[in-house]
């Protein structure tokens, strides 16, 4: 049987294609400012903090980057609500996927920091300079340039992982690409445009943060 | 040991623009700092009054840098204490030790500026955030001074676009921005090509003339011999021999000294 190809019964369904897109850019977009807020104070407390906040970040990361993306949706979904956390399929993916990408976000960070000079820092100190205006003001932002490409990188990955999301029926892109194939059977072509779509979507993110960072993050 | 602190009034030549009124700027009384079981400060006594220029001499691990480090407190000593400008250095007070900052400038071998800013910002940062001096005052400040180092037109400059010299001038210029009343130099040529040393050299030699308090750990002998008002050799974490730059250079009293001096001439 010749392979009878039938795009249009697929990209009929734009406007859910469409919707999918933007919850996998809206998750995504949410974990990417909570999860990198989460990085920059883990970095922080496992680079400088006092010991028992270094222990615990330390902990955090290890936990999230040694376990599936899956168990830890799963566990946020289907486990909480045993000791009464009931959260909706977006809020727990948000969470999931904040949590991860702080992890690795910290861990990012972390190297960045850790590359500061020790003379910048003392220059710093030596202008009277408080810790908290020197991480902020001296240590962070070229941290930040530094490892900018390994953290968009790893917002990307967050987002494509974003898919599976839709196993706790989050309305995410993978979602409604399996929408579209259970209702009309086109499965070869609802994939096709499914992937197309992550392919994007993923450098548009990826063009947009490399265009967004050095303006409006750490200069230049 | 074999110099103890000399009053200030007996230190070097009184150069014009000296004015040595009042309790000496910096007071260090007994200090000794070690490293684990290694003491690198065996008992530092120190008056440097107000517009004195002190050059520290000595060979690599006598302990001169680490002293200059200890009086804006980035190295911790475990006995004796430092006066600054009438303030105590408390390690364990972090307001304490930023008031104390304040009035001391640091200048390092590496010019340590922030290299994601420019020249312009670099000299703005600690004004603006500690001084809280508002945003025109300060850039008209920080352009006065980049002017007075011979780099006005470098304002919006990064500094990774700069020579090393230039950087180092830029670096003098941030730390003069905070207004200090003592200025610490931390080998800050060392770093530099042979033909960048003059002009940071030259900005020094200002500074000194202007009446700044300096203390600087150089190996640039024949300039602490021309700028500095009282030499220190430092030897095995004590000052061996303090005088003026005519006694130590001409009329060494200590053979370790005088070894130390016949070995720059290798």
């Amino acid at each position: 049987m010749p392979l009878q190809l039938d795009f249009a019964s697929v990209l009929d369904q734009w406007p859910l294609l469409l919707r999918g897109a933007a919850w996998t850019i809206g998750l995504t977009a949410v974990a990417t400012l909570l999860g990198g807020v989460i990085g920059v104070l883990c970095a922080w407390a496992r680079s400088g903090g006092p010991r028992p906040l270094r222990w615990i970040a330390g902990a955090y990361v290890e936990l999230i980057r040694n376990t599936p993306f899956i168990v830890q949706l799963f566990f946020i979904f289907f486990g909480l609500p045993e000791l009464g956390i009931r959260l909706s399929p977006a809020v727990a993916s948000i969470l999931a996927m904040t949590v991860n990408l702080g992890a690795y976000a910290t861990e990012i960070l972390r190297a960045g920091i850790e590359a500061t000079p020790r003379g910048q820092i003392e220059a710093a100190e030596s202008l009277a300079l408080t810790r908290a205006q020197i991480f902020t003001r001296v240590v962070l932002p070229p941290a930040l340039r530094k490892v900018w490409p390994a953290l968009v990188s790893q917002i990307v990955i967050v987002m494509l992982g974003s898919a599976v999301c839709g196993q706790i029926s989050t309305e995410e892109l993978s979602y409604a690409t399996n929408l579209i194939q259970s209702r009309n059977f086109r499965a070869f072509e609802a994939y096709i445009v499914g992937t197309l779509s992550y392919l994007a979507l993923a450098i548009l993110v990826r063009n947009l943060l490399h265009w967004a960072g050095p303006r409006f993050l750490f200069g230049r | 040991m074999t110099a103890a602190s000399q009053p200030a009034s007996q230190g070097g030549p009184v150069g014009a623009a000296h004015t040595r009124v009042g309790a000496p700027i910096l007071r260090i009384t007994a200090l000794r700092k070690s490293y684990g079981a290694h003491e690198v400060l065996r008992g530092i006594d120190l008056d440097v009054a107000r517009g004195e220029v002190l050059a520290i001499i000595g060979k690599s691990g006598s302990g001169k840098s680490t002293l200059l480090r200890c009086i804006n407190g980035l190295e911790v000593f475990q006995h004796g204490s430092l006066i600054v400008d009438g303030k105590h250095l408390l390690h364990d007070n972090a307001r304490a030790m930023r008031e104390l900052r304040q009035g001391v400038g640091m200048i390092f071998q590496n010019f340590n500026l922030f290299p994601h800013l420019s020249v312009g910002r670099n000299v703005m940062l600690a004004p603006h955030l500690v001084k809280k001096r508002p945003g025109s005052q300060n850039e008209a400040r920080a352009r006065q001074l980049l002017a007075r180092v011979g780099l006005a037109e470098k304002f919006d400059a990064m500094p990774d676009k700069l020579s090393g010299g230039q950087q180092q001038r830029v670096a003098i210029a941030r730390a003069l921005a905070m207004d200090p009343a003592i200025m610490l130099c931390d080998e800050i040529t060392s770093a530099l090509d042979p033909e960048l040393v003059g002009e940071v050299l030259r900005v020094v030699e200002s500074l000194a003339e202007e009446g700044m308090t300096l203390l600087m750990v150089t190996h640039e002998m024949s300039f602490a011999r021309k700028v500095a008002d009282r030499v220190i050799f430092m030897h095995q974490g004590l000052v061996h021999e303090i005088g003026p730059p005519a006694e130590i250079f001409g009329a060494p009293k200590t053979p370790e000294l005088r070894q130390f001096l016949s070995s720059l001439h290798d």
